[in-house]
This record gives structure tokens, sequence and C-alpha cells, in this order.
């Protein structure tokens, strides 16, 4: 019988995944990968998502449709009964008699921890607010290992919104228990919020903040660029600024040297230069796509399927 | 069991007050001592709850927090010299017993705080609360945007640690540092 660290439990933070669990799961992905097998035939998923998404949504739907199963649920809750002050804690309790497991997206910080409490069957957090994102964290761990062949000892520049990214955050704590060295990039505005700094100091690694990429020294392994939103920003004339100063272009990448591997969640404005796509260390069409093997892998250990 | 103070009299710091009167710390002191003494003196209780050893400059928040109102009758000392803290607040309140939930919440403000209860100038009970690794309902968490904010969601915090006091929201895992706790 081969370990199954997920079996019946829920998966909303990667504050509750430890080192090897992290690894665990990363091990049965590249398994799953390898050997598809549609396990979940006649099971049902509920896809909560009471916020937009697309890549989240369509990935867990896909996820589930390979492994044989069906999906339900809704994609914005403007058109259910959330509208007409329905409590989450109600709805929850009213998918989980229609369904096998549950995936929320929800803009309430803490709603997939409630949702899980609300329900006896297996919650997988698809986002809460700018809190955690643990699948997206997951599959970019899955992405880093695929294409660095480790995860451990990394040298990671983080760049543009790491205040309100909640996968800036999730990365960040899961990438210190694996000793990575982190350089933080970002207009002071926007800088890691002291909850994860004070996390940073307990772990076994190193962070150093700056506001300039030149500052990021030229054998840094990873370049995770991230979005700025624009309304973050009450000044749309500051906005403008710092989106053209943390705009990563060829140029910008070109001191890096050929190893380097480019990361973004998704979805990009202009902070990413559409001529990178071609570069070779580009990985965010690869991080989507791997997006679905994590997710079936999860789907498949929560149900204790795989 | 150790006395909250003998039935007598309180005088101000500085009046001529009779032998047996309660120090600030709890303990006797002799006429000849309390002549000597400038430090604050606080009247003995027939029943009700002595707060002792909380944070310097805490008592007030912590009446705040009690929301005793008119009907207590109150004593408080502020900035009191202790032994244990150099500093300390101390709060008498006549004719009431705090209850479990209260203390925790004086706890909470104040980890190093004790509680007397107090019953016909005897100590009955004597409470070091210990603080509780889970609080539940008795702190607002600070986040707007946490699904606690629903007033249908009863909020929950961790106990991440003790000295100085730091919570972490067990939904939305933000961290709550002394100075920003609130209490519901």
């Amino acid at each position: 019988m081969k370990k199954n660290p997920l079996l019946g439990r829920d998966v909303i933070s990667m504050r509750d995944f430890g080192r090897e669990e992290i690894k665990t799961v990363l091990a049965r992905c590249d398994e799953f990968e390898r050997n598809p097998r549609p396990v979940l035939k006649g099971k049902v998923l509920a896809n909560l998502f009471f916020e937009p998404s697309t890549r989240t949504r369509l990935s867990f739907d896909a996820a589930m449709k390979r492994l044989g199963g069906q999906t339900i649920g809704f994609a914005d809750s403007i058109s259910t009964s959330i509208s007409k002050g329905e409590s989450l804690w109600d709805t929850i309790r009213v998918a989980e008699g229609y369904c096998d497991v549950i995936v929320i997206r929800h803009p309430a910080e803490g709603s997939a921890r409630l949702a899980a409490e609300a329900t006896s069957l297996p919650v997988i957090n698809g986002g809460d607010g700018s809190n955690q994102h643990p699948t997206q964290t997951l599959l970019d761990l899955y992405t880093l290992q695929k294409r660095t062949g480790r995860i451990a000892g990394l040298t990671v520049a983080f760049v543009g919104d790491l205040k309100y990214g909640r996968t800036v955050h999730s990365l960040i704590r899961s990438l210190s228990l694996f000793g990575a060295k982190l350089w933080l990039v970002s207009p002071p505005s926007l800088r890691l919020p002291d909850d994860f700094k004070e996390d940073l100091a307990e772990a076994e690694t190193s962070h150093v903040e700056v506001e300039d990429l030149s500052a990021v020294p030229a054998d840094v392994d990873v370049l995770y660029v991230t979005r700025i939103q624009k309304e973050r920003f009450a000044d749309p004339v500051e906005y403008e600024r710092v989106r053209a100063d943390y705009q990563v272009t060829p140029a910008t990448v070109q001191r890096f040297g050929g190893k380097l591997t480019l990361m973004h969640p998704l979805p990009r404005v202009n902070e990413l230069h559409a001529a990178l796509d071609s570069h070779p260390g580009a990985a965010w069409f690869d991080q989507a796509r791997n997006g679905v093997v994590v997710r079936q892998t999860l789907l498949a250990l929560v149900l204790g399927a795989a | 069991m150790g006395r909250s103070g003998a039935p007598k009299q309180v005088r101000a710091s500085g009046d001529r007050a009779p032998a047996g009167n309660v120090h600030a710390e709890g303990a006797y002191v002799g006429v000849d001592e309390v002549k000597k003494d400038v430090k604050l003196q606080v009247s003995a209780l027939r029943s009700g709850t002595v707060i002792d050893h909380l944070g310097p400059r805490t008592a007030l928040k912590a009446l705040r927090i009690l929301g005793l109102g008119d009907e207590a009758t109150v004593l408080v000392g502020v900035n009191l010299d202790s032994k244990k803290l150099g500093r300390k607040d101390l709060i008498k309140i006549e004719g009431r017993e705090l209850t479990p939930a209260e203390i925790d919440k004086i706890a909470l403000l104040s980890p190093q705080a004790t509680f007397s209860i107090i019953r016909d100038f005897e100590v009955v009970k004597k409470i070091r609360p210990e603080i509780p690794s889970v609080v539940e309902g008795l702190i607002r968490c600070v986040n707007p945007s946490c699904i606690t904010q629903d007033p249908r969601v009863k909020g929950r915090l961790l106990t991440v640690r003790k000295e100085p006091l730091q919570l972490r929201c067990y939904y939305c895992e933000r961290s709550l540092h002394e100075d920003e706790i609130e209490f519901l």
C-alpha cells in the first residue's frame, strides 16, 4: 500500500503541509503523470466558485473529467442563494448532499477553512482572498521539480506584488521548508507582509528585500513574476510608474544566463513581455498544464483512489 | 490560603493608617512601615475579586474589557512597585466574582495577572490562568477580509506565543500581536 498523506483530508493551506508530505505529494503527481488512470468514475466534484476564475476552475473541471468523474457547480455567486443572503456554512451543507468532494474559491480569507468545518467531505481550497492557494503552490513546486530537478536549496526571486498575491504567500512559505534563498523584489507599497516575514525568520531560509531587480544576483535559479493590479493603487500615475518599473523583458533577463526558470501564475497583463514566451526558461504554460496533473492527483488522493 | 486584607478601613498613601493595613502587593505591613511607605494603599475587600500583577498601564484597558459599568465599586492601582514585575497595575472589584470567560480575557491582556476571589475577607480561590492554546469567541480578528467578520461566524484564534502574546486567526491565518488585540 502506497503512502497517502491526504486520505480523507482537506487541502486548505500550505501551513498544513510539512516538508515530507510535500515531497510525497509531488512524487505521487509524477507517478500519476506517467500512469494516468480514470480512478474517480461515478464520483462528483462540486466546483463552488464565489468569484471569477479561469484557470483554477477549468483546471479542476478538466482534472475531474480526466479521472472519469463529473463536475457540478457555479462560476460566481450572483446567480446563487448566496446573493439572497445564505451563509457559506449552509451553502456547503447543501452542496455536500450533491457531491463527493468540494473545491471552493471565495473572496473572504479563511472561507475554505470554514467550509471544511461545515462538511465531512474533503474540501480543496481554490483560493481564499489573498490568503492561500495551495493547489497553485503544489503545481508551482511540481513545475520547479520537473524543470530544475529539485526544489531544495533553490535561489528564487519573487517580483511584483508580494503584498496581496496569495500565490506568492503560499509558495514562499513552502520554499522556506526546503532551505530556499529568497529575493523579494517589489515597490515599498507592495512588500511581503510582516506576518510572512516572521514565518521566514523561523524557517531555514534567508531572504533579502530589494526594490530593483538589478540588485538580484545573476546566478538566481528562478524568477517568479506576479501581476501588479491597478486596483491596489489610489493614484493611477503611481500605478503606471510602478508597472513600467517592474516589467520583465528579454533585455532584463539576459544577464541571468540560460539556466534561468521564468514563472508566472497567470493571468499576465504586461509585466511579462510577450517575446519571453520563446525563452527556454519560460514555464507559465507548463505551470497551467501541470495544474491539471497536480489537481488530478490531489482529487484522487483525498478520495482514497490513488 | 492567604488573606486579601484585614477588615480595616483604608487610608490613602500619606494618611495616618492603622496597623494591619494591606499593602498593594497584598502583604500585611506594620504601622511604622506604613508611615515610611509612600506606595499606594488600597482597601481590603469583603467580597469580590482582586486582580494583581497586571502589566503596567493595563488596568484601565482591563476595566473597559470587563465593562463593569456603574454598579461595581472598583479600586484601581496604576504603576505600583512590584518585586516580581518592577511595575504593575492592580484592580479590586467589590461584590463581584469574575467569570472564567472574564478571567481568560484579562489573562490574554496581561498574561502574568493573578486573580483572587474573596469571600468574607478570605481568599477562597487564587487563580493563575494559563493562556489557552485556542481562544474562541473572545477576540475579533483584525483582518477586514476575514470570514469571521461575518457575524454568523464565531472567531477562533490559536496561541502562537505567550510572551509577548501572539495569536493567529484559525481561519484567515493573520497574526495578531498584543497591541492589535480587540476583545468582543
